[in-house]
């Protein structure tokens, strides 16, 4: 009762006003940097994501990026056939892993 | 054919990113001192409802607080809190009057309610820190895949809304509920994807600190921080603050859902802590928060005077409960002195806190800060590693040149 009593009266902020609200996004900052396959890593990379997502990362090794594609098919139904996910591989291995 | 070289393909990389000529990107933004590099960032002034902001990722949006601002104060601006969505498909567009909080599953009454039925229940306030899980990622040693955040992805707002646990009673919650599932409008880009859903056992569902929020520092939640509605979930990681919350679903089982059970999982160790490739963990729900501080008015390689006083403020938060006690220190941690607490706004927001420190004869020094909460939990001197980077709270270390 008490405690009620003093959360209400806590309670400066006026009642909420919506209104209806529209926003516009801005578009992709970046796209993926030539490299080998890149075809196939714009065709399959940009669908759910923008590719700062990928070129963010650290440099990272080849087995790590393989499991990375992996789960953008399994977990995340990315559709991706297995030619191409090789091909997504051998770019991500040539550009982004450590010398 | 060949491969490109690859500084052919990072200057490319530098061209096609063409940062100084794409309208709302700034050329310069942090570059993160991130363990193996790759920590440049671009700031972003084209969000939304958004200031400058660190671009972490375009799309969805995936924004940091440049560091900076949080020497403000202690709360965190709106157009400067952080920004982080999972699936692309996100709200661009909200109509309040059709905006509808359905409760349903393991209820004596499903609701369906609207704004102004959530307005009708009492309105609490409370100061909270909201903190991704992975905040600070960018720094594990080794790195880890994920959104590589510097340390600002996190902000402290002063939230208004109604009890969770009061939209929870007037549905009437069954005695077979073990948790609360919420979801929002976001939606995967793909069919089969996985919806992003958390849920909460039904007791810390049911804590009074947790609420259905509507609005953040007095004003209504910017579009990407979850407008109209969010959920606050006090001294428990962002991943639990559903935002665009519209289906609150009360389970008769754990949820199994992806991001539940196979997501978010931290090791069950003490400060969620192994070695790489550490077999036989068990794996839990990342939960609460633990204990952080930053020093805000000083960067790194900061001119400062030797043999005098030098004035070092910033930022602490307990994690799941208050700030005891913040310690800093002139030497990297060998010795330490109390900093003098700010205006105690609760126990799940930032606190601020100032120190006077000595600064030692000329030459490189290291300055440290560290937070013991209310708990007598102290940061650890020795960064936590696991796979998917979260929960690090290792004690804040700032190199400076005394002069
Ligand atoms: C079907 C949708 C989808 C497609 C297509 C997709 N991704 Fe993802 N990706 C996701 C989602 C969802 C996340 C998690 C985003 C988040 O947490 O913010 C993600 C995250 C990532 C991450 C961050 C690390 C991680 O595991 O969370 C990397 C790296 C990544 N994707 C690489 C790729 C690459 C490379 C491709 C092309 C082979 C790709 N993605 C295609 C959905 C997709």
């Amino acid at each position: 009762m008490a405690a009620a009593a003093m959360a209400a009266a806590a309670m400066a902020a006026p009642a909420p006003v919506f209104k209806s609200q529209t926003i516009e996004l801005p578009a992709d900052a970046a796209g993926f940097p030539d490299g080998p396959n890149v075809k196939a890593v714009t065709q399959n990379c940009l669908a759910c994501h923008s590719a700062d997502m990928v070129l963010d990362q650290p440099l990272l090794p080849r087995a790590t990026w393989a499991a990375e594609v992996t789960k953008m098919r399994n977990v995340y139904k990315a559709p991706i056939n297995d030619a191409d996910a090789a091909l997504i591989v051998d770019y991500l291995a040539a550009t982004h892993s450590p010398p | 054919m060949s491969a490109p070289s690859r500084r052919a393909m990072l200057a490319q990389a530098g061209s096609m990113l063409a940062l100084a000529s794409t309208p709302g990107l700034a050329a310069t933004g942090p570059e993160f001192p991130f363990p193996g590099g790759n920590g440049a960032r671009p700031l972003a002034k084209d969000f939304p409802q958004k200031g400058s902001m660190v671009l972490q990722r375009s799309r969805p949006p995936l924004l940091e607080t440049p560091f900076t601002d949080f020497d403000s104060g202690v709360f965190t601006p709106n157009e400067k809190f952080f920004v982080r969505w999972h699936w692309s498909v996100i709200p661009t567009e909200i109509d309040p009057a059709s905006y509808r909080l359905k409760v349903h599953g393991q209820v004596e009454r499903e609701l369906s309610l609207s704004l102004s039925d959530l307005a009708g229940f009492e309105r609490i306030e409370i100061a909270a820190v909201n903190q991704c899980s992975g905040n600070s990622r960018g720094f594990f040693e080794p790195r880890v895949a994920g959104a590589q955040w510097g340390n600002g992805g996190m902000g402290n707002a002063r939230w208004t809304g109604v009890r969770l646990r009061d939209v929870l009673d007037k549905a009437g919650v069954k005695s077979g509920a073990v948790a609360a599932r919420f979801s929002g409008l976001d939606q995967p880009a793909v069919s089969e994807g996985p919806w992003f859903r958390k849920s909460l056992n039904i007791d810390r569902a049911r804590q009074p600190e947790v609420i259905i929020a509507y609005a953040m520092n007095g004003k209504p939640l910017p579009m990407l921080n979850g407008y109209p509605i969010r959920l606050v979930v006090p001294g428990w990681y962002s991943t639990y603050w559903i935002k665009t919350l519209n289906d609150i679903e009360l389970l008769d089982a754990p949820d199994d859902n992806y991001w539940m059970k196979t997501a978010y999982l931290i090791p069950d160790t003490p400060h969620a802590d192994i070695k790489p490739g550490q077999a036989g963990v068990t794996m839990v729900p990342i939960n609460r928060m633990v204990p952080r501080s930053f020093i805000t008015n000083l960067g790194a390689g900061a001119k400062l005077k030797a043999r005098a006083n030098a004035t070092v403020r910033g930022l602490a938060m307990g994690g799941d409960c208050g700030v005891a006690k913040v310690e800093v220190s002139a030497d990297g941690g060998q010795t330490w002195s109390d900093a003098k607490l700010g205006r105690d706004e609760g126990p799940y927001s930032f606190r601020q806190w100032t120190a006077k420190i000595g600064m030692p004869a000329a030459g490189a020094a290291t300055l440290a800060v560290r937070c013991i909460n209310t708990k007598g939990e102290v940061q650890p001197d020795k960064a936590n590693w696991n796979p998917s980077g979260f929960m690090r709270n290792v004690v804040e270390r700032l190199p400076v040149t005394v002069i």
